[in-house]
């Protein structure tokens, strides 16, 4: 395949940045999008030049680091992927791919296609987790779930917490990741203790750093784990409940 | 009360604020809309109704003491509803201070939800005319107002077609305003119950295509001289 890539590159966080063409031939549409760019990378350090920044790691789509705009959508253009699992077939001999990294007052830029994405760090710390003794293993049916809870919940753990959501949202909000995570914990027995200060102070640390949700669903469409806006309404209702208790 | 102050500080609550005074106002413009219907019984009943408005809740309430409370609820809704409006879409601008160089694709969100905004600002300047017309009978928009007789300034006024095609095209976007804010705001109250589940697109749809046909082909039947 023939393609040209526009990339976004950028030194560090105070240069102004700005797109680069690379024209590729001979891009095999088995790669990922992922392989496609270390193709490039290699032949960038080989003539001298610097290579392409991007953030990846496990490679087969359930770690989160991985995610740049592809004209214009968050993972490009397949539904329910991440980057690295997007492969060059999904696109036409001929194309041209506009690569820009994630944009958000939250996620600044470092270098090239690389952003900080730790206020979703901050968000966990805020109250995603469950305070527990961490004693010996308990019995496994010791605390038992209803099947819907359960599944209702791993429906929502399935985030990957990639910042897409963030990423597409126009107004640049973090609610579907927020959501994602105190839903996740606001359906199982562990989380109830805490259920109301979680919703409280992880939806504080959110309207800290990102905007405010329009139900445009657009996260919904470019989340790579298909995470639905319903874990949203739940949020809202576990966050104005926190405020009556 | 301080929670209910404190819960508009967050973007959850003014949304919460946003979605109960919508709901107040979609109260309003459907009953506003039945009542209105009344002009298909003639004058008499039309008139009729217009002056009951004025003596709900006599003699405990004075003459046009019930339309007062209401007309006060209602700008409160209103306002409360554009305030909060107006500080998330700041806030929300201010998250991505950058623009992305190749715009966003749209994926899934509805033309309604992404013309929420400027839809809006119509629906206001609509309003704001409609009182002129109708309420304050400014004489650059109802030049034969009579503050005594409701049903001849309606059928007057409908009789201008501009008139008519600019309450046509602001009832098209009250009803593509509706369709994403009846349905967007359940979502942000957080009711999203399984049992309503399935109906809250149709009840949106519903509610903002009845209310767009009702109100266009009220203004229609005078304008074609089927009423009056």
């Amino acid at each position: 395949m023939r393609l040209t890539l526009h990339i976004w590159r950028q030194k560090n966080g105070g240069d102004a940045g700005g797109f680069v063409s690379y024209p590729r031939q001979d891009v095999s549409p088995d790669m990922s999008f992922l392989e496609m760019l270390d193709v490039l990378n290699e032949e960038l350090t080989e003539a001298g030049d610097e290579p392409v920044a991007f953030d990846h790691d496990c490679r087969e789509g359930i770690c989160g680091a991985c995610g740049v705009m592809i004209n214009g959508v968050a993972h490009g253009p397949e539904p329910g992927t991440a980057t690295c699992q997007l492969h060059m077939r999904k696109f036409k001999d001929g194309d041209e791919i506009r690569v820009e990294p994630f944009r958000s007052r939250a996620f600044p830029i470092l270098k090239d296609l690389v952003v900080d994405r730790s206020p979703l760090d901050e968000i966990i710390q805020a109250g995603g987790f469950i305070s527990v003794n961490t004693g010996s293993a308990p019995e496994a049916n010791l605390m038992p779930v209803p099947r819907r809870d359960a599944e209702r919940a791993m429906d929502a753990a399935e985030c990957i917490g990639c910042g897409a959501c963030v990423a597409q949202c126009p107004n640049g909000a973090g609610q579907l990741f927020t959501a994602a995570k105190i839903s996740h914990l606001a359906e199982l027995p562990q989380g109830q203790p805490e259920r109301a200060s979680r919703a409280s102070a992880m939806v504080e640390v959110m309207e800290s750093y990102f905007g405010s949700c329009s139900n445009f669903a657009e996260c919904e469409a470019v989340c790579p784990k298909g995470i639905s806006i319903d874990f949203i309404a739940q949020m809202n209702r576990e966050y104005l409940r926190s405020r009556f208790k | 009360m301080s929670s209910i102050l404190s819960l508009y500080r967050s973007a959850i609550g003014k949304k919460a604020v946003m979605a109960v005074s919508g709901f107040l106002l979609v109260g309003f413009v459907l009953g506003h809309m039945a009542g209105n219907f009344k002009i298909f019984l003639g004058e008499e009943k039309f008139n009729h109704y217009a002056e009951w408005l004025r003596e709900i809740g006599s003699p405990a309430l004075p003459h046009g003491g019930a339309l007062w409370i209401a007309r006060i609820v209602l700008l409160g809704a209103v306002l409360l509803h554009i305030h909060s409006a107006w500080s998330l879409t700041r806030a929300s601008r201010k998250a991505r201070p950058e623009r992305y160089r190749r715009k966003l694709s749209a994926r899934q969100a509805t033309y309604a939800s992404r013309t929420m905004r400027w839809g809006g600002v119509i629906i206001v300047l609509f309003v704001f005319f409609h009182l002129a017309h109708f309420t304050w009978g400014w004489s650059w928009a109802h030049p034969d107002f009579d503050p005594g007789n409701a049903y001849r300034n309606v059928v007057e006024g409908f009789r201008v077609p501009w008139v008519v095609a600019f309450y046509i095209v602001a009832q098209l976007a009250l009803g593509l305003h509706l369709y994403h804010g009846f349905w967007s705001a359940l979502q942000s109250l957080g009711w999203d119950h399984r049992a309503i589940d399935s109906w809250r697109r149709p009840a949106a749809a519903t509610i903002a295509v009845a209310l767009t046909l009702g109100n266009t082909a009220l203004a229609i039947s005078v304008l074609t001289g089927w009423v009056g």
